[in-house]
């Protein structure tokens, strides 16, 4: 079966692949362009670990065809620090020790990133809802919504 | 060797359809089963065009059929929709899942279906074909072609209650999902996880038609409320377990709109 010419732009980069038919977002991320940020988790939309943005709304992208985001504008955690400079929300989490064994992390960060962009003070309310599809089985939440919830007040929409 | 065929209408792409294929909408469903190697199809199907606009037309309510669960929350006209489209899993599958999905999503999901049930909704066909939802749930299985949009009629938000059953906190696949219309006279309730599709629970239905809405008064409701469903095992639950929780919700939602 033939390849299918994809194009789409990863963290401001123009991203031009060929994929295989019916492979999904997160295979043309990890093995197609070496994004290994989002994390292939349950494969079934239940854990959220391969949460991406797509034209700023989470996405799973185990469950996105990857033929879809055909010039669209994809954002994984590989591009949210500037340089050295972390985002607010990646500082939050380290200063909070919000990641343990870190397999949740990039989904959560992902996921909350969509949050402040739309919703910079958001409640602990809302922010348990916005990380509500991501499974974390080692902190017990309270740090990553505490993380969140520090990052919005250290300006963290960036 | 699985394929990809991407037609510019849904019309179109009906027409492309065979018992190998499976349309393409939100990607929920159709890409699980990918990723998991179903081998029950090898063609996925998809269209271009795709109806996501949710209006209120003279009958009530239209719904585009790739209107997703987050489009439905954004909608002013699918007001009394949110408080389900809201207990659909976390923001992103909100952003993917659509209607139309739903109405063939397996046990545990189908939530929204639930309520359309309850709300006595049509399917509307790409062919403009017009199926009361009940009708269609019972040919699910054996269902051809795509589905445009779905109808529901106009029901005063007061007389809608919806309940999400979960062991989970904020968010859990249903151990059962209920949903009532219960507008005097013509009650309609609607069991999720409760059967093979979602069912309507007539015996309580009737029961419940001119029925005052306090402990007595649906106490009868309560006693057959699970004569018309089929519950089954599953990992969240025993058949024996639904049955006897059925009630203990149902009362919930009845006296107390879904609370404990």
């Amino acid at each position: 079966m033939p390849k299918t010419p994809l194009t789409f732009t990863l963290n401001d980069g123009e991203v031009a692949v060929f994929v295989d038919p019916g492979a999904s977002l997160i295979d043309v991320l990890r093995r197609g362009v070496g994004d290994l940020t989002p994390k292939q988790g349950c494969a079934q939309g239940t854990c959220g670990a391969c949460t991406v943005l797509i034209d700023g709304k989470p996405h799973l992208s185990c469950l996105t065809l990857a033929e879809t985001v055909e010039g669209r504008r994809i954002d994984t955690t590989a591009g949210l620090a500037g340089g050295p400079n972390l985002h607010p929300l990646q500082k939050a989490f380290m200063e909070g020790f919000s990641a343990q064994c870190g397999f949740c992390t990039s989904g959560m960060l992902m996921a909350s990133k969509a949050l402040l962009d739309r919703t910079p003070n958001p409640t602990r309310d809302e922010v348990i809802e916005a990380i509500s599809g991501n499974l974390c089985r080692c902190t017990g939440y309270e740090p990553i919504v505490d993380a969140i919830l520090s990052a919005a007040q250290q300006g963290g929409a960036r | 060797m699985l394929s990809v065929e991407t037609y510019p209408t849904l019309a179109e792409a009906s027409q492309a359809m065979t018992d190998r294929s499976r349309f393409l909408a939100g990607g929920t469903l159709v890409m699980r089963a990918v990723n998991y190697g179903d081998q029950g199809f090898d063609r996925i199907v998809r269209a271009r065009q795709v109806d996501r606009d949710i209006r209120t037309e003279s009958g009530g309510l239209r719904i585009g059929a790739g209107a997703t669960m987050a489009d439905v929350l954004a909608s002013r006209d699918a007001a009394l929709l949110h408080v389900v489209a809201a207990r659909i899993g976390g923001p992103a599958v909100r952003n993917m899942a659509t209607v139309g999905g739903n109405l063939f999503a397996p046990n545990p999901y189908g939530e929204f279906t639930t309520a359309l049930l309850a709300l006595d909704a049509q399917v509307v066909g790409v062919n403009g074909q017009t199926t009361p939802i009940e009708s269609f749930l019972s040919g699910r299985a054996h269902h051809r072609g795509l589905i445009a949009a779905v109808t529901v009629p106009r029901v005063s938000e007061g007389d809608f209650r919806f309940l999400k059953a979960t062991r989970i906190k904020p968010k859990g696949v249903a151990i059962m999902t209920i949903a009532a219309t219960l507008t005097r006279g013509d009650t309609r309730l609607a069991f999720g996880n409760m059967g093979p599709t979602p069912l309507r629970a007539k015996s309580a239905e009737r029961a419940l038609n001119n029925a005052t809405l306090d402990e007595r008064g649906i106490a009868q409701a309560l006693e057959v409320c699970t004569q018309d469903l089929q519950p089954a095992d599953d990992p969240l639950a025993s058949s024996w377990y639904r049955r006897e929780v059925a009630p203990v919700h149902l009362k919930r939602l009845l006296l107390n709109g879904g609370r404990r």
